[in-house]
């Protein structure tokens, strides 16, 4: 991999450009590979790295139906925070978000992370309530997050209109090192450095079953021929259901189709993000200037990455309050992710009942933010069975009734 | 913007007008049931990628549930029934199987 650097850019100059080289390379599939990741996303594509970086397991393929970071990873809205409430998930979270502020420099990409903090606005006494002890919680967890009022949220955020008739903004909960980054370029990061380890990423290849041998994994089957494997990671989100059918087992989720729109670009005038939770609205303003907006799901399942219309109006409806000075703005474009949602809005990372088969689902409306640890936690747990990370996103708690219940922090904006 | 009768009414309206309630047909299972079949009366769901049966609540209307036939990949609905129904009614099958071949 030929290294970038400022070096680089003007040996390329002098060269008309010519000297780059591929991202990652295009080679045929093998017949067998020690790990087979099913999902070229974010998540599936960190877990491959990982398992390369920190466990010296090279032999690996990553296989994607559509093109890479085509899925969720290139249609989110690029928040990174981990002001979570419960211990796992503040663990989890933050790990990712520490990880993101050194990945342009550990992975040799500019991934544009942008720590421009995060406020999560508190709209009734409730959130009010809620808010401070997460902010209890998270000086508990080591994860730095404060409850500001709403002087200093106006202070940050002076676009804001913070006397609303119907929910003024009471204080926010805030976090100074959560922000932003290049949705896609994590992905193309990721799969530079899983090329360069000699790992395949196989796009246009669709898994369309599962072999099993006694309880056991022994590879897939897909539309390139059958790949042979020891290990399987199923890193698919939303299609998690349809992968888990072909492996025969359940999972408790339900795909949902989850929203979001950019409008024309504007100057800069909002150098924060703000989540508004209570209204189901939140947005950023990207560096090209458009303002990136994100509303809540629709309530039904779906598998056509397309919502319904009512939810962008609500979600417009809410942020014009929030925001009056967008209300002339004319939305660019508006797309829909399949986003698949658990039970207690936490993710799984586990393993399954086939031996050698582990899954990697539950995001739900909040993934982004967690690539890196997600990859971290699933590498770990993939190469030695277990790992603290992962260790109670099992699918077991289920049954068990452990859960780790986010839906405060998580509930709609994520 | 999804359009369903309500079987109860007969009107044809609107999502906006709807709660949606998941899955139908699900087992349920109580206090005397093994955890695996809680868990699955709980938690497990099908998650369809294709014809879903699904409970809905016509909210804002009669406020009373029905059941609906649906296919989550193409959005097209096959019909709705009623909630006293233990499995899709012979109707409801021909129709997706009319729906699904054409």
């Amino acid at each position: 991999m030929r290294r970038f650097s400022a070096f680089a850019i003007a040996r390329e100059a002098l060269r008309h450009h010519e000297g780059w080289g591929r991202t990652w390379a295009k080679r045929p599939p093998k017949a067998r590979y020690d790990v087979v990741i099913v999902g070229a996303g974010g998540h599936g594509l960190a877990t491959a790295h990982y398992l390369g970086k920190n466990f010296g397991i090279t032999n690996v393929a990553i296989l994607e139906k559509g093109w890479l970071g085509g899925g969720n990873t290139g249609r989110n809205t690029t928040i990174i925070r981990s002001n979570y409430l419960q211990d796992p998930s503040a663990a989890l979270y933050e790990k990712a978000r520490s990880l993101y502020e050194t990945m342009s420099q550990d992975l040799n990409y500019n991934v544009m992370f942008s720590p421009r903090g995060v406020i999560m606005l508190a709209q009734t006494h409730h959130e009010v309530r809620g808010y401070k002890r997460t902010a209890h919680a998270n000086s508990l967890q080591g994860v730095q997050t404060e409850w500001i009022g709403p002087e200093r949220v106006k202070e940050l955020c002076p676009i804001m209109n913070i006397e609303g008739p119907r929910y003024p903004v009471l204080g926010g909960l805030w976090q100074a090192r959560g922000g932003t980054a290049r949705h896609d370029a994590v992905a193309w990061a990721y799969a530079r450095a899983c090329t360069d380890m000699g790992m395949d990423i196989l796009q246009t290849c669709e898994v369309t079953g599962i072999r099993r041998d006694g309880g056991r994994v022994t590879g897939v089957e897909t539309n390139l021929g059958e790949i042979g494997c020891d290990k399987l990671g199923i890193v698919v989100a939303g299609h998690s259901g349809v992968l888990a059918e072909m492996a025969g087992f359940r999972l408790p989720l339900e795909s949902v189709a989850l929203q979001a729109l950019v409008s024309e670009p504007i100057k800069p005038c909002m150098d924060v993000v703000v989540m508004a939770n209570t209204v189901h609205g939140y947005m950023s303003q990207s560096d090209k200037g458009e303002m990136v907006i994100g509303g809540g799901t629709d309530g039904y399942n779906n598998y056509t990455q397309r919502g319904s219309f009512h939810h962008i109006e609500e979600t417009l409806r809410a942020l014009v309050e929030t925001f009056p000075m967008i209300s002339r703005l004319k939305m660019l474009r508006q797309w829909g992710g399949i986003v698949d949602v658990t039970g207690d809005r936490s993710p799984i990372l586990s393993k399954t009942p086939v031996e050698g088969v582990f899954i990697n689902c539950g995001w739900g409306t909040g993934g982004f933010k967690a690539i890196p640890g997600s990859g971290w936690g699933m590498a770990e747990l993939m190469a030695k069975g277990h790992s603290p990370l992962t260790e109670a996103f099992g699918l077991e708690r289920f049954r068990e009734g452990r859960f780790i219940d986010e839906s405060v922090a998580a509930g709609v904006a994520h | 913007m999804l359009l369903l009768t309500c079987p109860n009414c007969g009107l044809t309206v609107e999502e906006t007008e709807l709660a949606p309630g998941g899955e139908a047909h699900l087992t349920r299972f109580g206090p005397a049931s093994g955890d695996a079949e809680f868990e699955a009366y709980l938690f497990l769901r099908d998650n369809a990628k294709g014809v879903h049966f699904e409970r809905w609540c016509h909210a804002y209307g009669c406020g009373k549930w029905f059941l609906a036939a649906r296919d989550t990949a193409t959005l097209q609905v096959f019909g709705t029934y009623s909630a006293q129904t233990k499995e899709p009614p012979a109707e409801i099958l021909e129709s997706i199987a009319k729906g699904r071949a054409t």
